[in-house]
């Protein structure tokens, strides 16, 4: 096998008079999740300079999944910014998971999900950021399945050279490939105690490669 | 050594003559100015050749003087007409001629100084300095050392105010952004210069067009920490300006900057990295221009109870977010578990409901509807009684909150306005 590589290697070079170096992409840094059973599924957390997808119906956790994302980075004195395509973003709800607001920029789309790709877009090329969410939960699935890939890879790509964690949520996977980690997040089962609702236990599954795994959480009023 | 021009009613062109042999200059007024000439031998030689320099270039019958102090030099060029060059050490013997009212003492000194006889500097610079100070005190010492030529005084030189500002008169009326922004560019590029030559850096730009039959269109620039790349502020003008476009033609543009001290831009070794402010207020500029000057900034929850109830700060770096010092031990406040996190619709959603048993059990509305399979309630909020209005942001709220389940799974907070009996979905859990 090792003959036959280097064979096709010598050959190739031959060919277009250029040496061939294999790259090797370096270790991605993680920007722990904060929830142990995720960070155990996803190795370490969500990783840096690149994108990841977390999907999933409504009320199935998306949202307190990235709020303790956002609060672990702004605790640790990271500038993040809230690509918010639907103007839902609770500051309330947010303050209350521990987000240094602060140290969030907040972009309200008003519903125009082609806004907020080209406001990511400029904010994640801006650098600085250790966090940038691009939040499409509440866009149809028949308008995010429109962005193109290359959009995506355009996205991912700038993450990369910036070193952000980028994090897109949608209600399913839409930048397949250009995606380094999936989180899918699986019906939640909602805990009723006292005059209101109580909690929320959710499942996230991570859908890395071949490998899937899942965890649970608990989201508490 | 100081030179010291004097030429009544000539102020402004002594000043204008001193500008070209030193920066260092002092004015004094009605008729006289003082500069400093230590090094200019140098260029111009000696003394005596210095003051002819001085001489030609002014142009005018003027007084010179130059002296190893700036007071000598200045009571020679008063007391004395054409050049006067004064050795260091024989400014007592040189001034001894001059008049006592060169002096400028107070009335009352020089009265007595008159009633004894004194008339000279150097009948005041002969008088004992002890018996002086005991007649005249602090003020007879002072005017003696200074009949002396013993002048122990610095320079007090001119400071040009911090105005930066620049102007241009167009020679024809420019209707369009582009060629605009070419003259911005100049006059930016100008300022920020002065700006840097001084070490300052600027908050806020004013930006005031002139226009053709139109009121003067006027345009601020605030900036949340002191930057003075003109790049940077001609994209936010433009950017502005293509926001808040003038309304006419423009003939004149003129521009200010308000000087501040520029920001510091050491950082601590282990703080994480923060978005660089010219190129953040660059982008967030563009943003604002792409989703609306409102829907863009830092959230900050306003001290009420009211539900929603937040204001956004125009920027992230705004109001020191970047210090260190911020950057402290995790708040013990805080519970390190997971939060249930609502999604909140703006504006609340206006949803029919069905309640049987005082239980809601379906939801219709367009956009959101089905069985109701659980529903925990109610829980009821009201406050600011005391304003008035039927409905708007600054009203009273009077309301009772639902938590309920539908059967596709979703969780949404609903709440019934006790005052129009309208039932609203708040925002979904999620």
């Amino acid at each position: 096998m090792q003959t036959a590589v280097l064979q096709l290697r010598s050959q190739i070079e031959s060919r277009f008079d250029l040496p061939l170096e294999i790259r090797q992409r370096p270790d991605r840094l993680q920007l722990a999740t904060g929830i142990p059973a995720l960070d155990a599924i996803t190795d370490g957390g969500i990783p840096r300079g690149t994108l990841t997808e977390v999907c999933g119906a409504e009320s199935t956790g998306r949202t307190a999944l990235l709020f303790v994302l956002l609060r672990e980075a702004t605790r640790r004195g990271e500038y993040c910014a809230w690509i918010d395509a639907e103007g839902v973003f609770d500051p309330a709800s947010a303050a209350e998971s521990g987000v240094v607001l602060d140290r969030v920029l907040w972009v309200n789309c008003g519903g125009n999900p082609q806004h907020a790709l080209k406001s990511t877009d400029l904010l994640i090329q801006a650098g600085g950021f250790g966090l940038v969410v691009f939040d499409l939960a509440g866009i149809p699935n028949a308008v995010t399945r429109r962005i193109p890939l290359a959009s995506w890879f355009r996205l991912r790509h700038a993450a990369e050279r910036m070193g952000a964690a980028l994090v897109a949520i949608e209600q399913e996977i839409n930048a397949r490939s250009c995606s380094a980690l999936q989180l899918e997040m699986s019906p939640a089962l909602p805990v009723w105690k006292g005059r209101l609702l109580y909690a929320l236990k959710a499942y996230p599954e991570s859908r890395k490669h071949y490998r899937s795994r899942t965890a649970e959480f608990l989201a508490t009023r | 050594m100081y030179a010291c021009l004097h030429a009544p009613g000539n102020l402004p062109l002594l000043l204008e003559c001193a500008r070209g042999f030193s920066p260092h200059i002092e004015e004094n007024p009605p008729d006289s100015v003082i500069f400093d000439a230590r090094g200019l031998e140098k260029l111009h030689g000696p003394a005596h050749s210095l003051a002819r320099e001085i001489e030609c270039r002014i142009g005018i019958p003027a007084s010179i003087a130059i002296a190893s102090n700036p007071d000598s030099a200045l009571h020679a060029a008063r007391g004395f007409r054409g050049i006067t060059v004064i050795p260091a050490g024989q400014e007592a013997a040189a001034l001894a001629a001059l008049p006592l009212n060169l002096l400028h003492g107070s009335p009352q000194t020089a009265e007595l100084l008159h009633l004894w006889g004194i008339h000279t500097f150097g009948d005041f610079g002969k008088l004992p300095p002890l018996g002086v100070a005991a007649r005249l005190g602090e003020e007879g010492l002072h005017l003696q050392r200074l009949a002396r030529g013993e002048g122990y005084r610095q320079l007090r030189p001119l400071l040009d105010p911090l105005e930066f500002e620049e102007e241009m008169e167009l020679d024809d009326p420019v209707e369009e952004l582009e060629p605009l922004s070419f003259v911005l560019a100049r006059l930016l590029n100008e300022v920020c210069a002065r700006l840097d030559a001084h070490s300052l850096a600027t908050n806020e730009i004013r930006l005031h067009l002139t226009l053709e039959n139109a009121p003067v269109h006027n345009t601020i620039l605030r900036l949340p920490v002191p930057m003075h790349d003109p790049r940077a502020f001609l994209k936010m003008l433009q950017l502005e300006l293509n926001s808040n476009p003038p309304p006419a033609p423009v003939l004149k543009v003129r521009l200010r900057a308000e000087p501040i001290k520029p920001r510091p831009t050491q950082k601590g070794f282990f703080v994480p990295p923060a978005p660089e402010p010219e190129k953040l207020e660059v982008t967030v500029a563009r943003v604002k221009h792409l989703v609306g000057a409102g829907r863009v900034g830092t959230p900050e929850l306003s001290n009420s109870h009211r539900p929603d109830a937040w204001t956004l700060k125009a920027s992230l770096l705004a109001g020191g977010a970047g210090d260190s010092a911020c950057l402290s031990e995790p708040r013990s406040d805080v519970r390190p578990d997971v939060r249930l996190s609502l999604r909140r619709y703006r504006p609340p959603r206006h949803v029919q409901v069905l309640i049987v048993n005082h239980q809601p059990i379906r939801l219709a509305s367009p956009s959101i509807g089905g069985r109701i399979v659980m529903a925990k309630g109610p829980w009821r909020t009201s406050g600011e009684w005391w304003k008035s209005g039927d409905s708007g942001t600054e009203a009273a709220w009077n309301r009772d909150e639902w938590d309920v389940a539908l059967e596709s799974g979703a969780l949404y907070r609903v709440f019934e306005e006790l005052g129009s009996r309208r039932w609203f979905i708040e925002g979904s859990y999620d």
